[in-house]
C-alpha cells in the first residue's frame, strides 16, 4: 500500500510533478493557485530542477514553450486572470506543438472578479482561448487525490500528441485537504524527443520550432495536420464516469468540483424515488458526446450543472443535436451549488417533461 | 604578374547595396551594367589593385564576397 | 584561416569566406545589417565548433526567418518574449548556449519586461540586440529608439519628445543590473565595426557556455527601407545620427550575479 498523505489540492498537484519526474516549471502567484509555485519553489531548487518565479503569466508560458521544445517535462500553473494572459504563449505551444502543462485553478469572474472557486473559464478552456484553429486537452479532476493523478497523464498525454494539456481546477479543489496516495508504479512512457531543439548534432539536420507558416498553402496544411490529430484524441482520450445513470430519467451533467455536489443530490434524490443519474466528464476537451448521446434516447431531459452562467450546456446541446430539452443550473462569484435547488429544479423538469 | 589579392563574386546573390564598395581602401569595387536574376547591379573588380585586405567581404551582410591574398613567401 | 589555394600558379590566403549558413537567400534588404549579424554569429559557431551546442531564438520582427539561415537549433518566439523563451532553454539546457536575435520593437517595446528581467535574473544568454530605431517589418513606424525629429511612418512630423518620450537607452539601463556581465555597443557599418562586432560575439558565447551572466550586445544597425533611404544614403545617416545617438564601445565587461 502507497503511503496516505493529508495535503491541499495544489500541493498535491505539485508534488505528482515531482514524483512523474518534471524538468522545469515557470509560473507566477496568483490566489487561490500559489501553493502550486510555493510548493515548487520549495522543492525544485533542491533537487537541481529548472524553477523560475516568472516576472508575468505571459513570461512563465514563453518560458514553458522555450524549456518544452527542449523536450523536457514542463508545467505551469495560475489561476483565471493569469490563464487568460496566457493565452498567446498558449496559443503558439499548440501551434508549434511543444508537450506542457498547463493548471487553471478557476477563480470568479470576468475582470478581477473573486478569488473564491468557480467554473467560468470552460469557454476559455474548450474552446480555444488564445487565437486561431486549436485544441487543448482538458482534463477535469474532481478531488485531491484526481488532482494529483492527473498530473501523470496529463504529462503522459502531452508527450503521446505532442500537445498542451490543461488540468481544468478550481479554487475549492486548490484549497480543499484531502488524502492523497501516490503512484508507486509510474513509470514515463519513452518519449521522442527527436523533434526537440537539443544542440544540432552532426547525425540529423537543423530542428526548428515555429507556429509561423506564410504562405497560405503551408498554413492551410498545418492546420489540417492539427485538426487530424484532434481527430484521433477525440476518438482515444474521451474520459468520464457515470454514476445511477441505468435507469435515469432525468441526466445531470456536470464536471469538477460540481459533480460532487451533484452526486450528493443524486444522493439525496434517489432517497426520494426520484429517479436521477450523472454523467461526469473527466475530460471536457474531448468531451464526451457520445456517451451523452447515448443516454438522450433514455432520459427525459438533461441538467447541465456548473459553477457558470451555463457554458457546457452548450457542448451538451451539440452533442445531443438538440432532440431533448437540455436546462441549466449553477451559481457565480464563488457561491456554492446547492443540492436542494438542484432537486427542486429536477422536479420541475420532472413535471414539464 | 603577380598580384596582392583578389576577390570573388557570387553573383547571383549580390544585392547591389554597394556597402562592400564604400568600405574598399583601393577603390577596387565598382558596379556591373548588367543586372542579375534579382535584377540587382552586381559588384565587380574594376581594377587589379586589391590588396586582398577581406573588408568588402567581411561588411557584406549577404556574405557574397570571398576574399584572398597573396600568400607571404 | 590556414586556408590557401593556388591560382594561376601563384598562392593565396582565404581572408574571408561564407561560413557555413544555410544555402537560402537571405530575404533582408538591400545593405541592411541584419544579415551581418547573423553571418558573423554563424562564423564563431563555426570556428568554436559549437553548432551541437548553441540554440537560437529568433524574434518576430525582420529577423523572424533567422532560423533559415543559421545552421544551428532555433526557437521562433511571439513578439517579444524571446528573453523569456531563452530562460526557459537556458535553465533546462545549461551547458548550452543560447542567443535572442531581437529587433528595437521587439525588445524594447513589447519585449522590455521579458528582456529588463531576463538580465536581472542573470540568465547566462546571449542578447543580439539589432537597434535600427524603426520597425523594419511592419513597414518603418516609430519605435522606442527612433531618434528626436526622426521621421517615421507613424511620426510623420518626426519624433517629437513631448508626445513620444526620448529614446529608450537599453543598454544603459542593463548595464546597472548585477545580471549582465557584459554588455556593449556595436556596429556593422564598416569592417573595423564588423570585426569588433564579431569579438563581442565570440565573447558573448564564451559567457554564455560559461554561465557567467546575461550578455547584451546591442548593433546600431541600419533599416534602408523604413528609413526611406538608398542603401548609401543610410550608411551615412547611420554614421552620422544613429552613432552619434548611441555610441559605441562597451559599457560593461564584467558582472553578473556570484
Ligand atoms: C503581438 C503582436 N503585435 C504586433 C505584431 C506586428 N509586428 C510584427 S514585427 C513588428 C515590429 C518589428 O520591429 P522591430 O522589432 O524593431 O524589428 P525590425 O523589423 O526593425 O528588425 C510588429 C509591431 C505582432 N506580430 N505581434
Ligand atoms: S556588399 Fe555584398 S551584396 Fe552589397 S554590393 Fe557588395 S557584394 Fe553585393
Ligand atoms: S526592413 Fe529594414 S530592418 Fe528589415 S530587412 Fe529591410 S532594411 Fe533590414
Amino acid at each position: 500500500m502507497a503511503e496516505k498523505y493529508l495535503m491541499k489540492g495544489n500541493e498535491a498537484l505539485a508534488e505528482a510533478a515531482i514524483r512523474a519526474g518534471i524538468d522545469g516549471y515557470f509560473g507566477y502567484p496568483i490566489t487561490p493557485q500559489s501553493e502550486v509555485l510555493e510548493y515548487f519553489s520549495k522543492w525544485l531548487p533542491r533537487k537541481g530542477i529548472a524553477y523560475v518565479q516568472a516576472e508575468s503569466e505571459v513570461s512563465a508560458i514563453n518560458m514553458v514553450y522555450g524549456a518544452g521544445a527542449c523536450g523536457k517535462r514542463v508545467m505551469t500553473s495560475t489561476s483565471s486572470p493569469g490563464f487568460s494572459l496566457m493565452q498567446e504563449g498558449v496559443s503558439y505551444i499548440a501551434c508549434a506543438q511543444i508537450p506542457c502543462v498547463l493548471v487553471n485553478v478557476q477563480r470568479g469572474g470576468p475582470g478581477l472578479g473573486t478569488i473564491q472557486p468557480s467554473q467560468g473559464d470552460y469557454f476559455q478552456a474548450v474552446k480555444g482561448g488564445g487565437h486561431g484553429d486549436y485544441r487543448l486537452i482538458v482534463l477535469t479532476p474532481n478531488s485531491v487525490q484526481e488532482q494529483a493523478d492527473m498530473v501523470y497523464k496529463a504529462f503522459d498525454l502531452s508527450e503521446k500528441y505532442l500537445n498542451p494539456v490543461l488540468i481544468l481546477s478550481d479554487g475549492a479543489l486548490g484549497q480543499m485537504m484531502e488524502t492523497v496516495e501516490f503512484k508507486e508504479d509510474y513509470v514515463r512512457p519513452e518519449f521522442d524527443d527527436s523533434w526537440a531543439t537539443t544542440g544540432k548534432m552532426t547525425n540529423r539536420g537543423m530542428n526548428t520550432i515555429t507556429s509561423l507558416y506564410i504562405k497560405p498553402e503551408d498554413m492551410e496544411k498545418k492546420n489540417f495536420e492539427l485538426q487530424a490529430k484532434y481527430k484521433i484524441i477525440e476518438e482515444n482520450e474521451v474520459d468520464y464516469e457515470l454514476c445511477h445513470m441505468d435507469d435515469a430519467e432525468i441526466g445531470y451533467i456536470a464536471y469538477g468540483l460540481s459533480s460532487r455536489i451533484v452526486k450528493k443530490a443524486v444522493d439525496i434524490a434517489r432517497e426520494q424515488g426520484i429517479k436521477v443519474g450523472l454523467i461526469r466528464p473527466k475530460t471536457v476537451w474531448p468531451f464526451p458526446k457520445d456517451v451523452i448521446k447515448k443516454y438522450s434516447e433514455q432520459v427525459k431531459a438533461y441538467l447541465s450543472i456548473e459553477m457558470s452562467v451555463g457554458q457546457m450546456i452548450e457542448d451538451v446541446k451539440l452533442a445531443i443535436d438538440c432532440k431533448i430539452p437540455v436546462e441549466h443550473y449553477g451559481k457565480t462569484g464563488g457561491i456554492v451549488l446547492s443540492t436542494e435547488e438542484i432537486i427542486e429544479k429536477t422536479k420541475d423538469m420532472l413535471n414539464k417533461y | 604578374m603577380e598580384i596582392k589579392g583578389y576577390i570573388e563574386v557570387d553573383i547571383q546573390k549580390c544585392k547591389g547595396c554597394q556597402l562592400c564598395a564604400t568600405v574598399c581602401p583601393k577603390a577596387v569595387i565598382g558596379y556591373s551594367d548588367k543586372t542579375n536574376d534579382k535584377g540587382y547591379y552586381y559588384a565587380i573588380m574594376v581594377n587589379e589593385d586589391c590588396i586582398g585586405c577581406g573588408n568588402c567581404a567581411i561588411v557584406c551582410p549577404d556574405s557574397v564576397i570571398t576574399a584572398y591574398r597573396a600568400a607571404k613567401k | 584561416m590556414a586556408e590557401t589555394i593556388t591560382k594561376n600558379g601563384q598562392e593565396f590566403d582565404v581572408v574571408w569566406k561564407k561560413p557555413n549558413l544555410q544555402k537560402n537567400d537571405m530575404h533582408y534588404c538591400p545593405g541592411c545589417a541584419h544579415g551581418t549579424l547573423e553571418k558573423l554569429l554563424q562564423e564563431v559557431i563555426d570556428e568554436k565548433g559549437i553548432q551541437h551546442q548553441i540554440i537560437g531564438v529568433s524574434p518576430v520582427g525582420c529577423a523572424v526567418f533567422a532560423y533559415d539561415y543559421m545552421n544551428c537549433d532555433m526557437q521562433e518566439a511571439a513578439h517579444g518574449r524571446a528573453c523569456a523563451l531563452a530562460t526557459g532553454i537556458k535553465r533546462v539546457m545549461p551547458e548550452h548556449a543560447v542567443f535572442t536575435i531581437q529587433g528595437d520593437g521587439d525588445l524594447a517595446s513589447i519585449g522590455l519586461a521579458e528582456t529588463l528581467h531576463a538580465c536581472n535574473r542573470g540568465e547566462s544568454i546571449i542578447i543580439l540586440f539589432y537597434n535600427n530605431a524603426i520597425y523594419g517589418m511592419t513597414g518603418g513606424q516609430m519605435a522606442p529608439t527612433t531618434l528626436p525629429g526622426q521621421i517615421t511612418s507613424s511620426s510623420p512630423d518626426g519624433r517629437d519628445p513631448k508626445l513620444s518620450g526620448m529614446p529608450l537607452k537599453v543598454a544603459n539601463i542593463v548595464k546597472e543590473f548585477d545580471g549582465t556581465c557584459y554588455v556593449t555597443r556595436q556596429a556593422a557599418n564598416n569592417a573595423v565595426n564588423a570585426r569588433k562586432l564579431k569579438k563581442a560575439i565570440e565573447k558573448a558565447v564564451d559567457n554564455s557556455l560559461n554561465n557567467r551572466g546575461t550578455s547584451f550586445i546591442e548593433l546600431v544597425g541600419n533599416c534602408p527601407s523604413g528609413w526611406k533611404l538608398t542603401p548609401v544614403e543610410s550608411y551615412k545617416w547611420w554614421e552620422e545620427n544613429m552613432l552619434k545617438y548611441y555610441p559605441l564601445g562597451d559599457l560593461k565587461t564584467e558582472g553578473g550575479i556570484k
